[in-house]
Order: structure tokens, then C-alpha cells, then sequence
């Protein structure tokens, strides 16, 4: 069942896995073997770990919003005519 | 008006109450401000239409919440059958003795040397919401729970009700377009 090599496709699938730390350790091996044969992948990874630096620092975790009063009353009105008619 | 005990639904308080906390909960999952506005509508009337169903068991913002969620779970089936047809991968070779190489007009670019630099810029940032506003929206949605907002995979298989290996071609396919639009408004000009 241990199939070593991998397609292009597989391998920037773990590559991309990996940069989230969701890679297994039989796929980190298998895209290490992928990579002997084809500097495409290795390119890959490494622009791929700059992309993964440059999302986080664009990261936004705690963005607060809130919805406007307008909008809230907007609701509030829709939501009234309902209750009326129940 | 009032019943009595654990199962009486304030309805006329839900929208000082709970609006922006769903609204929140909403923007975190779907990041489209209209959409999020939509969902928390529809919760509302879906909490007014089912109140008879309400066992008392959770709290009510519990129990919004609930409906929410299954609200979301709709709008991303939604996304997911309008856009999802007309998709054609069109990173790798699907069929022939090449099947699963990079095609040649997609293999990455060599980024110069200024690249770097190019990354500290902060215009960046503008660059890279723009080129997630591309994304078709369902892929949009999901990488931005995933790397933006750094949810658990569980945690957006769930809530998606999406399997993993579906997740992780999503994230894929989603990267790989995010770095071919910033290599061609950025990296590489």
C-alpha cells in the first residue's frame, strides 16, 4: 500500500496541507521523494511558504462589526409585521 | 403574553439582544457583510416561524445560533451549485501520459529578486484582498475561515458539513489561484 511516487498534482496538495501543520508524516515523506525528481514542487513550496507569510500577516482575528441602527430597524419592521400577523 | 417557566421566547427583544452578535458570528463564516445581514434576517424569521419547537433545553441565543448555523450550511450549498458547475481545473494535465504534471503555461514563475521587499510593502494587503475578492465565492469562503480566521479544519467540516480531503482541495485550488493573480499584479511586473 506504500506508494512512494506521487503526481504534481498530490504533491501541492500536501504542500499546501502542510503549511496549515495537517500534513502526515508519510506525506511530508512522500513529497520529500516527489522533490528529487522535480524542481517544479520545490519552487512551489518555497513561493508557498512566503504566500503563507504574507496571509498572516493580513490576518484579521478579531474583527468586531456591527450592524448599523438603520439596518437593525430594518428588520425590526419586516419582523413586526410578522409577529402582527401570527 | 408571558408563558410560564424556561420556554418563553422573548421574539421582540431578539433584535436588541442578538442581532450583532449573530451578525458577527455570520461575518466570521460567510465574510460578505450583505450576506451576513440576509442570514441573521432569515434566522430571526426562522426562530418566529418554529417557536412552538423551542424545549427550553438551551438559552435562546443558543438556540438562534443553532438555526444559524444550518442557515449557513444552505448558503454555502448555494454558492457551492451556482458557481461550482462551470469550474474547470485548469492547473494540471487531467488526461494522457502527462496526467496529474503541472501544464506548461502554469508551472510557477521565478520571482525576482526584489520579491522580498515587494512582500514587506504595505500596499500588499490591498493587493491580496482584491485578489481573494476574484476567488469564486465558495473558495473565497473557505480559505478565509481557514487561513484568515484560523478555524480548525473539524471545526469547518462541520460547520460546512464537508469532508476533509474536499476541504483541502478547496484550500488548493483557492492558493493557487490567490498566487497566480499575486504573481500577476505584483511578483512578477
Amino acid at each position: 500500500m506504500f506508494k512512494f511516487k506521487i503526481t504534481c498534482d498530490q504533491a501541492t496538495t500536501i504542500c499546501d496541507k502542510s503549511q496549515y501543520r495537517k500534513a502526515t508524516l508519510l506525506e511530508i515523506l512522500r513529497l520529500r521523494i516527489h522533490f528529487i525528481n522535480c524542481k517544479i514542487c520545490v519552487l512551489y513550496t518555497k513561493q508557498n511558504n512566503r504566500m503563507s507569510r504574507v496571509f498572516k500577516k493580513n490576518m484579521r482575528k478579531d474583527v468586531i462589526c456591527s450592524m448599523t441602527k438603520e439596518e437593525k430597524e430594518a428588520i425590526r419592521t419586516v419582523f413586526e409585521n410578522k409577529t402582527s400577523m401570527n | 403574553m408571558e408563558k410560564k417557566g424556561k420556554h418563553t421566547l422573548h421574539s421582540e427583544k431578539w433584535i436588541d439582544l442578538y442581532a450583532d452578535y449573530l451578525y458577527n458570528y455570520a461575518m466570521a463564516r460567510v465574510s460578505k457583510s450583505e450576506a451576513s445581514k440576509d442570514l441573521v434576517q432569515e434566522t430571526f424569521f426562522a426562530g418566529l416561524r418554529s417557536m412552538k419547537n423551542f424545549e427550553g433545553k438551551a438559552s435562546e441565543r443558543t438556540w438562534l445560533v443553532a438555526i444559524l448555523k444550518r442557515k449557513i450550511i444552505d448558503y454555502y450549498r448555494k454558492i457551492n451549485s451556482n458557481k461550482g458547475r462551470a469550474e474547470v481545473r485548469m492547473n494540471f494535465y487531467s488526461d494522457g501520459e502527462n496526467q496529474g504534471d503541472w501544464l506548461e503555461e502554469r508551472v510557477p514563475q521565478t520571482w525576482g529578486s526584489d520579491t522580498d521587499k515587494k512582500m514587506e510593502n504595505e500596499e500588499l494587503g490591498g493587493v491580496l484582498n482584491d485578489c481573494i475578492e476574484k476567488l469564486p465565492e465558495k473558495y473565497a469562503m473557505v480559505f478565509k475561515m481557514k487561513t484568515l480566521r484560523d478555524f480548525s479544519t473539524e471545526q469547518i467540516c462541520k460547520e460546512l458539513s464537508i469532508s476533509s480531503s474536499n476541504l483541502w482541495v478547496i484550500v488548493h485550488r483557492a492558493r493557487t489561484q490567490l498566487r497566480r493573480c499575486m504573481e500577476d499584479n505584483w511578483f512578477v511586473k
